[in-house]
């Protein structure tokens, strides 16, 4: 029994004073993709500001654009915004079922989301105002086609998330997963905000 | 030698104790006010430049225009802050950073490009509309 004393009155000393961790740098680096999926929607966007004037003699905004459509479909992508943010907020209480129902809930929204867009653009097609038609549809179906693609990725991955959540809990490596898909999700949020103002709204203005 | 062992020890209950509460504040998570507060926010600063286009509020497009961008500005805004908890001190300031550079880079990109593809418009040799029709 000759354990040697030692002073432990001392706290140990940090110069970090926040925490370093593992999780936060999965943090970063999601943001820095999010970062470089934004300059794919600038170019997108700048694509569009530069073509979205040349109608070929085709339809312009104001014939083809249903703001209704596009109200309900703001409304959709706001709400599965607030839902998941229920989510995170469920899964900080470790609350499993909560968490789960939010999620579902949230790819209910993002699904309707995707069902009117795919049925907004089945109609454009039909009415013969296709991709092919003009500089702006080309640049217009790329533009909100892509953001599109990005939701439906969304959708396909918060379901895999709500099968692995159920199947293994909300465990360290699922609350990281949940974190990612949560800015990925409002991420897309915010490009939709600069999808209806400059395309739709500022569109149908002139 | 003896004095190495027991450090150990008392470093990795600091780190534990260290990483348990960690979990409370990590980057990235807000409140139910929070969330709520950037709902509601987003809900008006949507149906404001959706009511100015549907009810044709002003007769001037270019107040309307401004204003739907400028609004738009706001609640881009709302949402980094509000829904993805942009901070400046989140990663130590990297992600505020980034952020900034993406700024910048998209800033020159669509005035750039907006700048560069109207002067080549305006500097097009006129086109009549006889021109048109043989155009390939």
């Amino acid at each position: 029994m000759s354990q040697p004393t030692f002073d432990t009155s001392e706290q140990p000393q940090f110069f970090l004073e926040e925490d370093h961790h593992i999780e936060s740098s999965t943090n970063l680096g999601f943001w820095l993709y999010l970062m470089s999926d934004c300059l794919i929607f600038a170019i997108l966007f700048a694509t569009y500001a530069v073509v979205g004037r040349n109608y070929a003699a085709g339809p312009s905004p104001a014939d083809l654009f249903e703001l209704p459509l596009v109200a309900v479909n703001t409304a959709m992508l706001l709400l599965s915004s607030i839902t998941y943010g229920f989510a995170m907020l469920q899964m900080e209480r470790n609350a499993k079922a909560e968490t789960l129902f939010w999620l579902g809930i949230t790819g209910v929204f993002g699904a309707i989301f995707i069902g009117l867009e795919l049925y907004e653009f089945i109609n454009l097609i039909h009415e013969g105002a296709g991709p092919t038609r003009s500089a702006f549809l080309s640049a217009f179906f790329t533009l909100v086609g892509t953001h599109g693609l990005h939701v439906t990725f969304g959708i396909i991955w918060l379901i895999t998330l709500m099968v692995q959540v159920s199947m293994y809990g909300l465990v360290e490596a699922n609350r990281r997963r949940l974190m990612c898909l949560s800015m990925f999700w409002h991420f897309l949020d915010v490009v939709w905000i600069g999808v209806f103002s400059f395309v739709y709204l500022i569109g149908l203005v002139g | 030698m003896t004095t190495q062992t027991p450090v150990a020890p008392v470093h990795e209950d600091a780190h534990q104790a260290h990483h348990g509460h960690s979990h409370g504040h990590e980057a990235g998570h807000g409140t139910f006010k929070s969330y709520m507060t950037g709902f509601v926010l987003s809900v008006i600063l949507t149906a404001i430049p959706f009511w100015l286009v549907m009810g044709d509020v002003f007769e001037s497009k270019i107040m309307t225009v401004s204003l739907i961008m400028f609004l738009g500005a706001i609640q881009i805004v709302v949402h980094m802050v509000y829904f993805l908890h942009m901070n400046t001190r989140s990663e130590g300031g990297w992600t505020i950073m980034a952020l900034i550079f993406t700024i910048v880079i998209v800033f020159i990109a669509l005035s750039g490009s907006l700048w560069v593809m109207h002067h080549l418009n305006t500097n097009m040799m006129p086109m009549s509309p006889e021109m048109m029709k043989n155009m390939p």
